[in-house]
Formats: structure tokens, sequence, C-alpha cells
């Protein structure tokens, strides 16, 4: 059949015609091989426009439309969308560049501009002639979710995909659900306990039916694509049964192995088999860390533990191995505090705390029982020193950005401790207070007036020993002076950073991070929940540092946006991608080696390389690649890309 | 200057003698530096009146005993007046007046000490307003 191809050029107001003159390029193309119609208009998008465009298909039996306009990041949906509803297959219309391609660096030129807009509509009904109509692919979906971290971000997003009647399995890498937030005192600004705020959401997670959660599980590995994810999960298995456990503490006592406990960040030590955080807050059981027991740090076969249990209660059983299907993963592994040993002229002192320490002195079932009692002497320390900013807004040395949380929880901490120790005094030295949440100035103000907390603008220098005291050197910028304070006891807010092992995850996931480690977000601003990848999303403080309120936000995100994908029967793909042609494909595999979706592989009997169309984002890096020409891209393969370039030398001949 | 901070100082009896005599939280204040940036005579003052605050925050009476700030105070109020958290400045000025005045033991203004001619001169409501404010 004789292509009938029409063109149709938009003035965009001014901005193609000032520089282009249109009625000329429409004059010229008219007689163009292939080209049965051609019109212009002052706004082709506008609904007058677009009736042109319609009248034009049915009128004149159109086989393929030229849009001679702006970019098509623009308009090409809403004119394939046009053709679409009119029975013009959709992929069958291409957009011609003119305005950024053309009228607006030509400003001014209109000869240039007008013979160049001539030749990228030529070269673009080139194209036109050798497309193929095409439908969209149809991909299946599985509609289970996979939430990587079991903190309140990934409690959230689980509970809002479970309510919403999809499965949804929580991989957490603690032994117990609920983050940072289960080693945390009270919560700034309702100062509600942080283990009721916990509690509440861990008992609506273990009670909802459509939450399987999988405490000690790690992924180890993933293949597939947004709707069709294949899973491996790595689950340690319990070796204290705690139906046969009687807590006589037995087996602790006999355990070789001391590590400092991660719970308490390190304030005290615990055995490999030990008392931890049991399932909801306030509850304990005793629990072997795999990660400090010899058997598996040194391949030893100890069994002290097993020997002294009168209840049978130890065993080792392997460890369980896990594969499953997914059709979204939110990433929700959350954050850490910055080393504290990083900031050397801080001192390495007992009685220097990152904030983390002194919620774990400050909470009932922390190693002090909720009495504040400094580290070195059991002591009640009267003069307590908070230090803002310790390693955030450092870019010489640190890390530049703010950690958003501290301001925060350094009040809340400080007013805490007034609480516990009235006749003490508590000072922060800050460079600001952000205070940007709903409530959050008003909490600074009242936590001030009624504790007496005395803030100090300036950052402090240098932390020094001084007999049993810590010499603290700061200074207030305000008034110009330096200050000095024999502290007793002091307190950094550490920068926040990703939690431990982010950066190797977001290589296993095949997701971007930020310089500092935290998952990079598809867009700043509009897209703040997904990654570049499809079908990965983000919630809480792997993302960036945010408090409480924010993860769940971001989580509650999340969830919305898996909930609108699983809406839809099946997943539609574009259908601009790459196909083979096995007669001449040679098996080569350097399409393989260049594609950045892992969407093309050699078949390893036939040896012809096969794409999933699923993953093949159109990019084009394959075709390049191909010795043979045997892999091309659908609507843009060499005959096409040769046929647009015929256009351009001819009209720009070097040498006519 | 170095100044060192304890709980003794910044709890101490001077703050709470000036928080008393003020009527004000002086931690109310949260070093915007309004008042300064209208004082009519802070030209004239070697402490700021906003850094007269902080300092008395911090306890610092020994370098406000120093300062011409609190004499120089007009009283005009301007500084109460536009202060966004509602702090009467004009109010710990007086208070830092009294405290200095009774505790030092001595008048800024002495009557007798005043020169028959100036007498002569000025208003009497003048030097009746200046010996209540001046003097102990
Ligand atoms: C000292 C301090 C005090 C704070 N006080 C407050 C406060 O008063 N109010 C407030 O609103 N916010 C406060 N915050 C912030 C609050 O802790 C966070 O907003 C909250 O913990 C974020 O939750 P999350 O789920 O994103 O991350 P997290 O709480 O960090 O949870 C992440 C979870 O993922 C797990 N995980 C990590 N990696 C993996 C992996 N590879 N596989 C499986 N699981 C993994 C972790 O074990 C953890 O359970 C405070 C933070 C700090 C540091
Ligand atoms: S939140 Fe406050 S303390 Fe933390 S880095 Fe930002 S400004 Fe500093
Ligand atoms: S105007 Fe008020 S809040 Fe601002 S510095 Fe002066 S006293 Fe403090």
């Amino acid at each position: 059949m004789k292509p009938r191809i029409g063109v149709f050029v938009c003035h965009c107001g001014l901005n193609i015609a000032a520089s282009v003159e249109v009625s000329e390029v429409v004059k010229a193309i008219k007689d163009y091989p292939g080209v049965v119609h051609a019109q212009d208009y002052i706004y082709m998008c506008s609904d007058p426009g677009q009736n042109l465009v319609r009248k034009a298909i049915r009128e004149h039996n159109l086989t393929g439309l030229v849009m001679s306009n702006c970019s098509p990041s623009l308009h090409e949906r809403t004119f394939r969308n046009l053709a679409k509803s009119e029975g013009l297959n959709p992929y069958l219309v291409e957009v011609a560049n003119i305005r950024e391609y053309c009228s607006w660096p030509h400003q001014g030129d209109k000869e240039t501009a007008t013979k160049k807009a001539l030749t990228i509509i030529k070269a673009t009904i080139e194209r036109v002639k050798r497309n193929q109509a095409l439908t969209p692919l149809v991909v299946p979906l599985q509609k289970r979710v996979l939430v990587l971290g079991g903190g309140v971000a990934g409690m959230q997003t689980a509970l809002d995909i479970a309510e919403g009647g999809y499965p949804v399995t929580i991989l957490e890498k603690q032994a117990y659900l609920g983050g940072r937030v289960r080693q945390l005192d009270h919560t700034f600004v309702t100062m509600e306990k942080a283990k009721d705020l916990a509690g509440e959401m861990i008992d609506r997670t273990l009670a909802q039916p459509n939450i399987e959660v999988l405490t000690t599980a790690q992924i180890e590995g993933i293949s597939g694509y947004v709707g069709n994810f294949e899973v491996q999960i790595r689950r340690q298995s319990d070796w204290v049964d705690p139906e046969k456990c009687n807590g006589c503490e037995a087996c602790i006592k006999a355990c070789p192995v001391e590590v400092p406990s991660t719970f308490d960040r390190g304030l005290v030590m615990r055995k490999a088999i030990d008392w931890t955080p049991g399932a909801r807050p306030g509850e304990k059981r005793v629990f072997l860390d795999h990660q400090a027991c010899v058997r598996v740090t040194r391949q030893e076969s100890c069994t002290a533990c097993q020997e002294v249990c009168d209840q049978g209660a130890i065993t080792y059983p392997e460890d369980e191995q896990i594969t499953q299907m997914y059709g979204a993963i939110v990433v929700a592994t959350g954050h850490d505090l910055y080393r504290k040993s990083a900031l050397t002229e801080y001192a390495t002192d007992p009685d220097v705390l990152d904030a983390l320490q002194f919620e774990r002195l400050l909470s009932e079932d922390g190693p002090t029982g909720g009495k504040v009692l400094r580290p070195s002497d059991g002591k009640e320390p009267k003069e307590v020193v908070f230090v803002q900013c310790a390693g955030s807004r450092d870019p010489d040395k640190h890390f530049p950005y703010c950690s958003k949380i501290c301001c925060m929880y350094t009040c809340k901490e400080a007013r805490r401790y007034k609480e516990k120790v009235p006749d003490g005094q508590a000072y922060v030295f800050f460079i600001d207070v952000r205070s940007t949440g709903k409530g959050y100035e008003e909490f600074v103000k009242e936590s001030v007036q009624k504790e007496r907390l005395l803030y100090l603008k300036g950052k402090v220098s240098k932390i020094a020993r001084q007999g049993d005291k810590l010499l603290v050197l700061g200074g207030d910028t305000i008034t110009g002076h330096r200050v000095e304070i024999e502290a007793d006891l002091v307190v950094l807010a550490m920068a926040t950073v990703p939690s431990p092992g982010a950066k190797e995850l977001a290589r296993l996931l095949n997701v971007n991070t930020d310089p500092y480690g935290f998952i990079q977000e598809a867009h700043p601003k509009l897209a703040p929940v997904e990654t570049l990848t499809a079908g990965i999303y983000l919630a809480g403080t792997s993302q960036a540092p945010k408090d409480i309120p924010h993860a769940i936000y971001q989580a509650s995100g999340a969830a919305s946006k898996i909930l609108s994908l699983f809406s839809r029967k099946e997943l539609i793909h574009e259908p601009l991608v790459a196909h083979v042609d096995t007669e001449i494909c040679a098996g080569c595999g350097y399409c393989h080696d260049n594609c950045a979706y892992q969407a093309v592989s050699v078949d390893p009997i036939l040896k012809k390389a096969v794409v999933n169309e699923a993953l093949c984002e159109g990019c084009g890096a394959c075709a390049t690649a191909c010795p043979s020409g045997a892999i091309q891209v659908k609507n843009l393969d060499s005959k096409q890309v040769f046929d647009m370039i015929s256009v351009v030398t001819k009209d720009y001949a070097l040498r006519p | 200057m170095k100044i060192r901070l304890s709980r003794e100082r910044v709890r101490g009896d001077f703050v709470k003698k000036v928080e008393m005599i003020s009527g004000q939280d002086l931690l109310q204040c949260y070093q915007c530096g309004k008042c300064s940036a209208g004082c009519p005579a802070a030209f004239e003052m070697d402490i700021l009146p906003s850094h007269v605050i902080r300092l008395a925050q911090m306890g610092q009476e020994e370098e406000l005993a120093q300062a011409n700030s609190y004499w120089i105070c007009f009283s005009c109020q301007t500084c109460t007046v536009r202060c966004p958290r509602g702090v009467d400045i004009a109010k710990i000025m007086e208070a830092l007046r009294l405290v200095t005045l009774r505790q030092k033991n001595r008048n800024k203004v002495e009557a007798t000490g005043l020169p028959p001619e100036l007498l002569a001169e000025l208003p009497q409501i003048a030097i009746v307003s200046s010996l209540r404010k001046l003097s102990g």
C-alpha cells in the first residue's frame, strides 16, 4: 500500500512561527513523495487544532502523521492518543521537533530555521514510511509486595498494602520489628513513649493476616522486573526454641563469647546467646545471635549452650532458603548514626555518648533501667552538654548535609534529662535550631523555658578529660565570648547516615544511591517515593534523614503508588523494544554486554540473542553494538536511520 | 573574653533576682536582635540590648555590672513594644539598674553632686525622674 502521510505544522503562537516561515514549509512539503495532506495551525495541540488533525485523518484516509511542533516529551502522547481514537495505529505518528531543535536555537535567522525545519520534517516523513503498526506489550503482574526493613516506615507501607487486600512480606534483618524506634525513649513532640508508639504498630502488623513477617532474614538475590521479581531470601533459623526455653540463663552463663550489645549501642556487653528484645516492646527472649556465635564466625563446633540446656531448647538447624515472586519491592532499610570516633576532637571517652546511646540511658528497658547514670563511674551527671551538628553540615571533613532530626531529638533528650535530673543543667551547643515541623518550634520554646535549657550558639571545638570532668571548649558567637563548661556527660548529635549495607543492597537491587549511600529517589520533587528502577519504591530514612511523621508520610506514599500499580489487571509496556532477526544473529553477545537493563541474553543452546521485552527500554545501545545489524529497535531500525540521514546529507551536502 | 558556665551560674541568685524584679523569663528571648536594631539609644551603649539579655541568660553578672547600657536606656519601651516574643526588655533594664544600685550599694546619680547651675536649669520633673531611675 502506498503511504498516505499527513504533515501538520504548528506555529506554537510565535514560538515557531517567528523563526520558521510556516506557510513556505507547508507549500514545499505538500508535494513531497508520500505526503497527501499538509496544513499549518497556530496551536495544533488546542482543541480546534486537534479537530483539524482528526478531520484530515478521516478525509484523506491517512496512514501516518508527522506532527511538526514542540518536543515529543510534551505532545507525542497527545497526538498518538488522538490517532488511536480515530482508528489509526498510534505508532504511525511521529513528532518532528521544529521548536527546541530549530526555531528556538535559530531565533532571528529565518532562512536557516525554515530550511532546517523542512529537513527535519522530510527526515521524519522517511521514518514514518517504514514505521510498523504496533500493539503495547502486556506483562503479567504478581500482586505481592516485598518490604525490606521492619522499622516504622516498613511496617506502615506493609499495613497500608495489606489493608488494601494484597499479601506483603516484611524482611527484617534483626530479630524484632520496630527499627530504631525500639531503641528510643520518648518521641517529640507529643512526648509519647516510643515503646507505646512502636508497640501499637507492631501489634497491628503481627495481627494483620496479609502480612508475613520474616525476622533475621535478608535478601540474597533478585532477578526479573516490575510485576515479576524473583527474589531469593535467606532466613537465619532460630537456634533457641522459644516454646521450650524457660529463661533459666544457664546457656548465657555457659557461652564463652562476649560482644558489645548492638541494641544498647555498646553500653554493655552481651553473650552470643543472651536476652534480646522480644517481638513486642517490653517483651524479651533468649536469642542466639549467629553473627556473634563461633559456630558461624569461626566455623567451630561449640555446643556449650546446648549442653547446659535441660529443656532441650537449643538446636542448630541450617538457614532457611526461600524463593518467592513479588510484583513490587519497597526499600525501608533505615538509618544509623555516624561513628563517634570520626570526630577525634571530641575524644573517645566513655562519658561522651552518641544520641542513641543516650536514648538507651533514658529508656526503662535500657542498661540502667532508665536512670541517667554516666558510664565511667555510674554517678548521676549534673552538668550535661549536648552538641548538635556533630559531623553534619561539615563539608570539609564529614557530611555537607543537615541531618534534619537532631535539632529536635536533642531538645527532647535535654528535656527528658531534666525531667529525670531536675537539679541538673543541660546546655545545647547549636549553629541553628531547625524546628520546621508542625508544633516543633513551640516544642523547643516550651522545653527551653520549662526545663531551663541553655542554648549556646557555636560549635564545640574540643572536649577533653580533666579528672572526673569533661572540659568542653565552645563559644557563644552571639556575644562573641568563648565558653568553657566542666561537664559530667556529653551527648553528640551524630550525623544521620544510611544503615550498614545500604550500598551493597542498592547494587543488588540495581537502584542508585546518593554520594552518602542513601537510596536515590527518581525525582527529588515529583517522584520522591520511587526509584529509577520500575517496581522498586522507597520509604523512610533509607532515602534521607527524617523523623517518624515524615517516614510515615513517605511509607504511605509508596504504598499508594503500589496500590495504584496493583489496581491494573496487568502491566502495559511500550512496544518500542529491540527485536532480533534470528536468521542473522551469530550469538556473539555484544548486545548483552551493552544493555544497561539486562534485557538481552544469549540463549545458550540456540546461540541466539533473546530480548526480554518487559525489561527493554528501547534505548538502542544493542543495535549500535551489533556487528551484523541483527538486533534492531522497532520503528527506529537502521534502514529508517539511514533514510533520515540521506535526507539531511542531500539538503546539507558539503560538495553539491 | 572567656566565660565559665555552670549550673550555679546560670541558675544563680543574680539570674533569679533579675527575673523576679522584672517579672520576665530571660529564656523567653531567642536572640533575634530586633530590640537592638530599633533601640534609639543603642548607638551610645557599649553592650547592645539583646546582648544584655544574652549575658543575663548566662548569668554574667560581672560583665553586666561594667556595662553602660541600662544607664543609657531611655525607658522609651521601643524594644518592649517590638519584641516578637513579648519580652519586656525595658523592665529587664530596670531590673539590672536596681540590682546594680542595690547590690553595689551605689547611686548612679547623686542628688548632692549635681551642680547648682544645672539644677537651676533642669525642669523639676526631669530631676525627680532621673533620681528615681538612677539612684538606689
Ligand atoms: C537518637 C535519635 C532520636 C530520635 N528521636 C525521634 C523522635 O523523638 N521523634 C521522631 O519522630 N523521630 C525520632 N528519630 C528518628 C526516627 O528514629 C526515624 O524517623 C525512624 O526510625 C525511621 O524509621 P525507618 O523505618 O525509616 O528506619 P529504621 O527505624 O532505621 O528501621 C529500619 C529497619 O530496617 C532494618 N534493615 C536495615 N537493613 C536491612 C536489610 N538489608 N534487610 C532487612 N532489614 C534491614 C533495620 O534492622 C531496621 O529494623 C530519632 C532518631 C535518632 C537517631
Ligand atoms: S538537624 Fe539541626 S543539629 Fe542536625 S544537622 Fe541539621 S541543623 Fe544540625
Ligand atoms: S527583641 Fe525580644 S526576642 Fe529579640 S533579642 Fe530582643 S528581647 Fe530577645
